[in-house]
C-alpha cells in the first residue's frame, strides 16, 4: 500500500473525527455567547398622564410606541399601557374608534387590539410608582402588574405636560425627578431590571433624569431644561394636534426598524436634531454599563428571542462569560449585592454567651454610696478618716 | 410712636388735610378723569388673547356650505309670516322636525306695566318654538343656544333661515359633546326672558309662561343672530346685556378669531377698527368705542337677545349683520362658517367660560381694558369723597379744642337735634320712594284729568314728582348755586348722556328730539325695570335721587 494512501486515509479519519469535534466547539463558543448577554426577557412601561380632548397628541404618542413595541415583538402581557384619557371614544372624535399619528389620517396607532391596562383616573402618581416598585395589593391583576426580574430589559416611557423637575398626572398631581430616581433605585436594589431605558417626551423633559443614580439606566429626552416641546401637525378634520414632534420622529426611525436589524442606541441618539425639533433632545449614558453603539434597538423595543437549533449535545463547562465591559471609564464598583439576613441562624445555633460591655456605675449606686459616705464621716468625723486609709 | 397715635404728627397731618384739602380733590378729580380718558390710548391698553386651554390654537376646516338655500329658506319664512300674521308656528315645527330635531312649543303671556310705545296694549301673548338637536354619543348633561328672534315686518328673515340651514348641517355631524338648542323666540326680549325662566324653573319677573316639554341640561354658553338682509358687509358683536353684566372675554376672543381666520369684517358699537392709534383721530376713535360701551353699560338695558342669558351665568353674545352699502359683501355661507366655527369651539368646553375677564372695555376688538386698570380712575374720584368728609370731621371737632384753649369764645353754636336732621333725610327719601312707585300706580288717574297717553303719563308724572322735590327748601339768595345744582341733577345728567350717545354714534339729535329721546328713555327704563329687573330706575329713584335731595336742602338750608 502507498504510504501516500495510508495518510490520506488517516487525515481523512482524523477530519472525520475532528468536524464533530469542532463543530461542538464552535456551538460551545455560540452557547457561550448566548448566555454573556444580560437579557432574557422584555418589559415594557408606557404612560400617557394627560386628559382631556386638547391633549389628544399625549395619546398618541403612547399609542405609537406601544405600535411600535408590539410589532417587534413584546406581547401584550409583558406591556403595561397607562392612558389617562380615553380619545378614540371620546365624543368630540368625529373619527371614532381611531387615534391618528398622521394628518390627513394615514395612520390608525389605535388599531383593533390595544390593551390599556390602566385606564381613566386610575393612572395616578402612585400607581406608577407601585408597578415600577411592585408592590401592589394581591388582588392586583397580572396585566397590572410589572413581573421583571434581574434579566429583564424595560422600555419606560412617558409623555404629557411637564416643567423643571416634575411631570403632571392628570391635571391634578404630579411625580418629581428625585422620586422618580428613588423608584429606580428601589427597582435596582429588589433586582427588578437588567438595564433600563427611560424615554420622556414633555417640556424640559432633560430636567426629569438629572437625578438618577442607580446602574445601568439610560435616559432620552425630547428637550433640554428651559425649552418646549412642541407638537408637530394639527388635523384640520378633527381639529387637534396629532403628535409631538419628537415622538412623530421617533414613530418615523421606529418603523424602519425590524426584528433583526442592528441600529442601536447611537442611530437612536440622532433621532430629531435641533433643526427637526426646535428644541435640542438629550441623552443620558453614564450609569449604563455598556457602550451605547454597542446596544442594539431591538434589546429594548423588541423581544428578540434568540434561538439556535442544534442535534449535538453540548457540554457546558466554562463559566458564564462577564458582559462586554466598555472601554477606558467604568469606575463602577458593583460589589456583590447579598439580602439582609432576615434570621440570624448561625448566633441562635451556637448559643455564644455574649460579653456585655463595663458600664460606668448607675446613678442610683452612685448616690447611695455617696449617702452612705456622707452618713459615715457626719457621725464620726473626718479624723477618723485615718481608720480607714 | 406711629403715625396717628402721635398728637402732633396727627395734627400736622389734619392740617396737611384741612388747608390743602380743596387742591387735592381738585388734582384726584382731573387725574381720574385723565386717567380713565387715557385708558383708550392704545400703548396702554393690552391685546386679547384666548384664555381657555381647551379652545386653543388649532382651528376645524368648516364645511358649511348652504348659505344659498338658507336666503331662499328666508323668503319662504317671510311669506308665511305675512300669513301668519305673527310668528308661524306650524311651519317653524314642522321645518324643524323634518331636520331632525326635537321640537316644542312654549306660550306665554305678560301683562305690561303701561302699553309700550311699540306695543300699545296692556297684555303681551306669544309663542317660542325650539328644537333640540341631540348629541349622538354624548350624556344630555351640557348645551349650547343659537338664538334668533322672530320680529315682525322684513327683519331678521336671514336669521331664523340661517338658524334652519346651521340645524341641518349640524344634525350630519357625529362630534358633539353637547346638545345644541336652535331657539326662535317672538317678542325680542319678552320670549327670552320666558324661555329662560321655564327652562331653569324660576319666576323673577312675574311672567306667565306654559312649563317647557323639553330640557337639554345645563346651558355653557348662548349665541344670538340679527340678520335682515342678504347681502352683509359686516358683522356687529354685542356684549352688553342687563345691568352692563359682561360675557366673559374669551367669547368676545373667539369672534374675533374667526373673523380673521375667514376674512370677514367685524366692528364693535358700530366702529370699524383703525390702525393709526397714534394719531388724534386714532385716539379719539377709540376713546368714542370705550365711551359708547360704558354708556351703554350704564343704562343698564339689555342690547341683545343675549343679554338676559348673563343673569343665569350663561356666557351669551349677539352677533348682528350690518348692511353698510361697502364695496366688500360677506356672503351668507361665510358666515355660516363662521358659526360653525365658534360652536365647534364652544363644543370642545370641558367647564363654563371663566379663564378670562369678566369686567372689562373694549376701545377696540383687539384690544381691551381690564377692571384692574379702570377701577384705578373711579378709586380717585371715590377718595374725593373720603377726604371731604375727613374734612369736615376735623372741622367738627375744631370748635371744641378752640374753647379748650382758653380764649372766651362766643357760646358754642347749638349742635342741631336729631329731628331738624333727620326730617330732611326722611322727607328726601319718601320723595325718592315716591318717585320710584307713583309714576306706574297714577296713570289711570293722571289720564281720566289730562289728554295725554298712558306712556305719556307715566313719564309726565315721574317728571312732576322730580321737579316738586325741588320745591322743598325756600331760601332764594343762592340763585347761581340753585342754576347749578339743578344742572348737574341726575335727570339732567341723563339729558346730557343722550345727546352724547347720539354723538359718539355720528347720528346727532337736535334739542326738540333729543327731549323726545329723554322721555322715551325714561319710559323705557322703567318699562325694564319692571320686565326684566334692571336696577338702572330703583338705583336713580331710590338712591340718587334722594342723595341729590338732601343737597339741595343742604344749599339752602335756613
Amino acid at each position: 500500500m502507498n504510504y501516500c494512501n495510508l495518510i490520506t486515509i488517516f487525515a481523512f479519519i482524523n477530519l472525520l473525527v475532528s468536524i464533530p469535534h469542532g463543530y461542538s466547539n464552535y456551538v460551545e463558543t455560540k452557547a457561550g455567547q448566548f448566555f454573556s448577554s444580560g437579557h432574557t426577557n422584555n418589559w415594557a412601561v408606557l404612560v400617557c398622564t394627560s386628559r382631556f380632548w386638547f391633549n389628544y397628541r399625549h395619546v398618541a404618542n403612547t399609542l405609537s410606541v406601544y405600535r411600535s413595541v408590539k410589532r417587534l415583538g413584546i406581547p401584550d402581557s409583558h406591556i403595561v399601557l397607562m392612558l389617562a384619557d380615553d380619545m378614540a371614544c371620546n365624543y368630540r372624535n368625529p373619527k371614532p374608534a381611531t387615534v391618528f399619528s398622521h394628518k390627513n389620517m394615514e395612520l390608525n396607532v389605535y388599531g383593533d387590539d390595544v390593551e390599556v391596562d390602566y385606564r381613566g383616573y386610575e393612572v395616578t402618581v402612585e400607581n406608577f410608582l407601585r408597578v415600577l416598585t411592585g408592590r401592589l395589593p394581591p388582588s392586583t391583576p397580572r396585566s397590572k402588574r410589572l413581573l421583571s426580574d434581574d434579566r429583564s430589559n424595560i422600555l419606560i416611557y412617558l409623555t404629557g405636560h411637564g416643567g423643571n423637575g416634575f411631570l403632571k398626572f392628570q391635571d391634578s398631581e404630579e411625580i418629581s425627578n428625585m422620586e422618580l430616581a428613588d423608584a429606580f433605585e428601589q427597582m435596582w436594589q429588589k433586582r427588578r431590571y437588567n438595564e433600563l431605558l427611560f424615554i420622556i417626551d414633555t417640556c424640559q423633559g432633560a430636567s426629569m433624569y438629572e437625578r438618577f443614580y442607580s446602574p445601568n439606566l439610560m435616559a432620552l429626552a425630547s428637550s433640554q431644561v428651559g425649552e418646549d416641546s412642541l407638537s408637530h401637525q394639527p388635523d384640520l378634520g378633527i381639529g387637534v394636534h396629532l403628535m409631538d414632534k419628537y415622538t412623530f420622529y421617533l414613530l418615523e426611525f421606529l418603523e424602519e426598524v425590524h426584528p433583526a436589524s442592528q441600529a442601536n442606541m447611537n442611530d437612536l441618539f440622532k433621532v430629531c436634531p435641533q433643526s427637526q425639533c426646535v428644541s435640542t433632545p438629550g441623552h443620558r449614558t453614564d450609569l449604563f454599563q455598556r457602550d451605547p453603539g454597542s446596544v442594539l434597538i431591538t434589546d429594548f423595543f423588541g423581544s428578540v428571542r434568540k434561538v439556535e437549533i442544534t442535534k449535538d449535545t453540548i457540554n457546558l463547562t466554562s463559566p458564564v462569560e462577564p458582559p462586554i465591559k466598555r472601554s477606558g471609564s467604568s469606575d463602577i464598583q458593583i460589589e456583590s449585592l447579598t439580602y439582609v439576613d432576615q434570621l440570624p441562624v448561625a448566633e441562635i445555633i451556637h448559643q455564644k454567651p455574649k460579653q456585655k460591655d463595663w458600664h460606668p456605675p448607675d446613678g442610683f449606686i452612685l448616690g447611695l454610696w455617696t449617702l452612705i459616705l456622707l452618713v459615715f464621716f457626719q457621725t464620726y468625723g473626718i479624723k477618723h478618716l485615718k481608720h480607714i486609709f | 410712636m406711629g403715625l396717628l397715635s402721635d398728637p402732633n404728627r396727627r395734627k400736622a397731618l389734619t392740617g396737611l388735610l384741612t388747608r390743602l384739602n380743596t387742591p387735592i380733590c381738585i388734582v384726584c378729580y382731573l387725574a381720574g378723569i385723565v386717567w380713565f380718558m387715557g385708558l383708550a390710548f392704545e400703548p396702554f391698553t393690552l391685546r386679547t388673547y384666548m384664555s381657555e386651554n381647551a379652545m386653543g390654537s388649532t382651528m376645524v376646516e368648516e364645511r358649511f356650505s348652504s348659505g344659498e338655500r338658507a336666503l331662499s329658506l328666508a323668503k319662504e319664512f317671510d311669506a308665511h309670516k305675512r300669513k301668519a300674521g305673527g310668528m308661524p308656528v306650524e311651519w317653524l315645527v314642522k321645518a324643524m322636525q323634518s331636520r331632525g330635531l326635537e321640537v316644542f312649543t312654549q306660550s306665554f303671556s305678560r301683562k305690561l306695566p303701561f302699553p309700550d310705545e311699540n306695543k300699545e296694549r296692556y297684555m303681551v301673548r306669544g309663542t317660542n318654538v325650539y328644537g333640540i338637536l341631540r348629541a349622538p354619543r354624548a350624556p344630555r348633561t351640557e348645551a349650547l343656544v343659537i338664538t334668533a328672534p322672530c320680529s315682525p315686518g322684513n327683519t331678521n328673515n336671514q336669521a331664523v333661515a340661517l338658524l334652519l340651514a346651521l340645524a341641518q348641517y349640524f344634525r350630519n355631524q357625529i362630534y358633539w359633546a353637547k346638545d345644541i338648542i336652535f331657539l326662535v323666540n317672538e317678542h325680542d326680549l319678552i320670549g327670552t326672558q320666558a324661555w329662560l325662566e321655564g327652562y331653569h324653573h324660576t319666576n323673577i319677573t312675574g311672567m306667565e309662561y306654559s312649563p317647557l316639554q323639553g330640557r337639554a341640561g345645563s346651558i355653557q354658553a348662548a349665541l344670538s343672530l340679527e340678520l335682515s338682509s342678504d347681502v352683509i358687509t359686516s358683522l356687529d358683536l354685542v356684549l352688553e346685556g342687563l345691568n352692563g353684566q359682561l360675557p366673559n372675554l374669551d367669547l368676545a376672543n373667539l369672534f374675533y378669531a374667526f373673523c380673521q381666520k375667514l376674512g370677514v369684517l367685524c366692528t364693535i358699537q358700530g366702529k370699524l377698527q383703525r390702525n393709526d392709534w397714534d394719531t388724534a383721530e386714532g385716539y379719539t376713535h377709540a376713546a368714542q368705542t370705550m365711551m359708547l360701551m360704558v354708556l351703554k353699560q350704564a343704562c343698564g338695558r339689555s342690547w341683545g337677545d343675549h343679554g338676559l342669558f348673563l343673569r343665569y351665568h350663561i356666557e351669551a353674545a349677539s352677533v348682528r349683520g350690518i348692511n353698510s352699502f361697502r364695496h366688500y359683501k360677506t356672503d351668507a355661507t361665510t358666515i355660516g362658517r363662521l358659526l360653525e366655527g365658534m360652536v365647534r369651539k364652544l363644543n370642545n368646553l370641558l367647564e363654563r367660560l371663566h379663564q378670562s375677564y369678566f369686567f372689562y372695555l373694549l376701545p377696540s376688538l383687539s384690544r381691551f381694558v381690564s377692571i384692574g386698570y379702570y377701577m384705578p380712575a373711579f378709586g380717585l374720584l371715590a377718595v374725593i369723597l373720603l377726604l371731604r368728609a375727613l374734612d369736615l370731621w376735623v372741622h367738627l371737632g375744631a370748635p371744641a379744642l378752640a374753647a379748650v384753649d382758653g380764649v372766651t369764645e362766643a357760646e358754642q353754636p347749638s349742635s342741631p337735634g336729631v329731628l331738624t336732621v333727620l326730617t330732611p333725610v326722611v322727607i328726601s327719601h319718601l320723595t325718592g320712594v315716591a318717585l320710584y312707585l307713583l309714576p306706574v300706580h297714577l296713570q289711570e288717574m293722571a289720564v281720566e284729568h289730562f289728554p295725554v297717553s298712558e306712556t305719556e303719563a307715566v313719564v309726565l308724572t315721574a317728571i312732576a314728582i322730580y321737579t316738586a322735590g325741588l320745591a322743598l327748601p325756600h331760601n332764594t339768595q343762592r340763585a347761581l348755586y340753585a342754576v347749578v345744582m339743578v344742572l348737574l341733577s341726575p335727570a339732567f345728567t341723563i339729558l346730557y348722556c343722550v345727546f352724547i350717545y347720539q354723538e359718539l354714534i355720528e347720528a346727532p339729535v337736535s334739542v326738540s328730539e333729543g327731549w323726545m329721546l329723554f322721555l322715551s328713555v325714561i319710559s323705557q327704563g322703567i318699562l325694564d325695570h319692571a320686565l326684566y329687573g334692571s336696577l338702572v330706575y330703583p338705583l336713580l329713584a331710590l338712591f340718587i335721587y334722594p342723595c341729590w335731595l338732601m343737597f339741595w336742602n343742604i344749599l339752602f338750608w335756613n
